[in-house]
């Protein structure tokens, strides 16, 4: 679970007796990357990829000779998506590994419980989590780097004010992910001159949503949106099309690759979704400021694992915020890190352009998602 | 009003045959044994998994689901050779567990064969809705209604005009004065779990080209032909169907007419009504201990 250079352990013990004596001495010779992922379990689709993402990229780090010629350690703890579990790790990470900076918690529940920790400690910490919570109200210790639902569903919003549409039926899972969405959408809709005229539901391993859709026909909403992910939404898709319902649908972020095309098949066809240019990064303008970094992670990520998601996306781009934030700080003082965590500005990640403040953590803009619709199985860009 | 009303039916009559094949399950292994096999979701899982698996493999279609009920029955099989009947002689409520620890068993296996994604299954007979009144169906849909009547008339010759049949439910009653007859205990045991393994892995073809599959699917499931097996009264097998048929429409009506944010809260208290006013169930039988 945990890999550490036992050689390291005897400079941190030596470093521990020299600040244990007061002396004014740098904290170690390498900086410290801690993480807590829920690599196994359900939420794995998630820590999977971001815990590889991490590795292979701190590999190429060290291979190019560190940060400020010091090499990079990660040290790292499977959650198994456990929130309680992420706690306890957060507290090790903090008083037993004394890691300089904290890149993790796969998911919302993870983070917000280790959050206090994190406040308490003083410790850095970049979240790769979706929900809006973490970082509003700001907390000044964290910072995030995926986008949140809230965005998924102004982007959303938003082009369907573009089509002139104002009345939705929305439909969510009851997961988390379902959930939160769902709240998002509602408490956005009137900004958007949008009402909501349907506020359907179904249980995440439901198999059949012919029901809800019926209900929704039945209204007079012009369009459908759908917060959740997993078989859910292929599920909705593929029934709203047997119903012979007519609506153009609109998916979350959630659904955001090439499962969901696969699973929901040509019922797909016409949908459209908010999602990280790093789906298309091929079918990106070459004047794309984004386009460069997507495929050098593309294909570093692909050559060793397969095919890239976005969650591993989000992993790179809070590495690279707080090794950056590091470097520009020449020092890894845990308050000095977190104010150039905060400067970050115009840092090109896959998940957008960041540029944070001390009141934005994530610093995304909605423009950091595309919408993409899906024609002939495939996504292609929206203008 | 009433054009939606057919609809919901539609939909609950299709979803609550899936729920009525995996209560039928629970049901005849029950009948045999008196014991809840809580791996019965895990066959519907194995079944629509192993044809999944096969099909990329490019066996052809017909032939895939054949095998997988095949490799699903063995799997049952084995459950009863190398779990139950080595803890003959435990209680009851040890087998269930036995169960339940098979059921994590199989989850782990399947997670590990087939990995944590989720599967899609080509229909029986292609997409195109049909339109039956003021309701619209899936071909699939009526594949699974049409198979469901099909296994249970088949299930319900088997156990009333068959002598094997009769065999098996001479050991639920007494399985010692079965021995004594000359019923061989042990290979009735065995045939029920092929029989109820062989059963799921129909449903799990049935329902995966319409809600996916993936290495817990079963899960769900399980818990919802568990509840059509209580409802209709456990050890009827038409219990167990006139359960699952009840539960699935009242999820559907309860979806489309109440709220469907309520939809499984309130079957589930329907089913606590029911059991509370009649504890063995809606076709259960009375249970009665001599002294």
């Amino acid at each position: 679970m945990k890999k550490r250079n036992t050689g390291l352990l005897g400079i941190a013990a030596v470093t521990l007796g020299l600040m244990a004596v007061g002396a004014p001495l740098q904290a170690s010779e390498t900086i410290k990357v801690g993480t807590f992922l829920a690599v196994t379990g359900p939420a794995s689709f998630l820590g999977d990829p971001e815990l590889k993402t991490l590795q292979l990229y701190i590999e190429k780090i060290n291979a190019k000779g560190g940060i400020d010629g010091k090499m990079v350690e990660l040290i790292h703890y499977d959650t198994g998506g456990n929130a309680k579990d992420a706690v306890g790790f957060a507290k090790r990470l903090i008083k037993q590994d004394r890691v300089d900076v904290i890149v993790g918690g796969s998911t919302s529940g993870s983070t917000l419980a280790a959050m206090p920790e994190m406040t308490k400690a003083g410790m850095p910490f970049i979240s790769l989590a979706g929900s809006v919570k973490i970082i509003d109200p700001v907390n000044p210790w964290t910072f995030k780097t995926p986008h949140t639902d809230r965005m998924a569903a102004a982007k959303v919003y938003a082009d369907m004010k573009k089509r002139g549409i104002t009345k939705v039926a929305l439909i969510s899972g009851d997961g988390g992910f379902g959930k939160s969405g769902r709240a998002q959408s509602l408490a956005l809709a009137p900004e958007y001159g949008i009402t909501i005229v349907a506020d359907e539901s179904y249980g995440t391993k439901d198999t059949d949503m012919t029901a809800q859709i019926t209900t929704i026909r039945a209204s007079d909403a012009q369009a459908i949106l759908n917060f959740g992910f997993g078989s859910g939404p292929a599920i909705v898709t593929k029934n709203i099309r047997q119903l012979g319902v007519d609506l153009p649908l609109y998916q979350s972020h959630g659904v955001a690759s090439k499962k969901y095309i696969e699973l929901a098949g040509g019922a797909a066809e016409g949908v459209r979704l908010p999602a990280s240019a790093l789906l298309v990064a091929d079918k990106l303008d070459d004047s794309d400021p984004q386009k460069a970094v997507l495929m050098a992670y593309g294909t570093a990520y692909e050559s060793s694992f397969g095919p890239v998601s976005t969650f591993g996306g989000h992993a790179y781009d809070g590495l690279m915020i707080a090794l950056e934030a590091i470097d520009r700080a020449n020092s890894t003082d845990k308050t000095k890190v977190r104010d150039q965590i905060e400067a970050t500005t115009n840092f090109i990640g896959t998940g957008g352009i960041f540029n944070m403040s001390k009141t934005d953590h994530m610093g995304l803009g909605l423009d950091a998602f595309r919408m993409l619709e899906i024609r002939n199985g495939d996504w292609t860009l929206v203008n | 009003m009433f054009d939606q009303i057919i609809q919901f039916l539609a939909t609950g009559l299709s979803v609550g045959s899936t729920y009525a094949l995996v209560g039928l399950g629970f049901a005849i292994i029950y009948n045999a044994s008196g014991v809840v096999n809580f791996a019965q979701g895990e066959f519907v899982m194995l079944g629509a998994m192993s044809a999944v698996g096969l099909l990329a493999a490019g066996v052809p279609y017909p032939l895939a689901l054949l095998v997988a009920i095949l490799i699903v029955t063995l799997v049952g099989f084995s459950l009863n050779k190398f779990a139950i009947e080595p803890a003959r002689g435990a209680s009851v409520v040890a087998t269930i567990i036995i169960t339940i620890g098979a059921s994590i068993f199989l989850r782990g296996a399947a997670l590990l064969i087939w990995g944590k994604d989720i599967f899609s299954m080509p229909a029986f007979s292609g997409n195109e809705p049909i339109e039956i009144g003021a309701a619209t169906v899936v071909p699939q849909n009526i594949w699974i209604m049409g198979i469901t009547v099909v296994l249970v008339l088949l299930v319900r010759y088997f156990f009333d005009k068959t002598l094997y049949g009769k065999a098996i439910l001479a050991c639920s009653c007494n399985k010692t004065a079965a021995g004594l007859v000359g019923i061989n205990v042990k290979l009735m045991l065995l045939t029920s779990y092929g029989l109820s393994a062989a059963i799921g892995a129909v449903a799990g073809l049935l329902i995966a080209p319409i809600a996916f599959t993936s290495f817990d699917a079963g899960t769900m499931l399980g818990l919802k032909g568990f509840s059509a097996a209580i409802l209709g009264g456990m050890g009827s097998g038409m219990g167990a169907v006139a359960g699952g048929l009840v539960l699935g429409v009242l999820e559907s009506l309860g979806a489309g007419l109440i709220s469907s944010g309520y939809k499984d809260a309130m079957a589930f208290v329907i089913i606590l009504a029911v059991l509370f006013f009649k504890p063995s169930g809606l076709f259960g039988f009375k249970s009665v201990d001599r002294v």
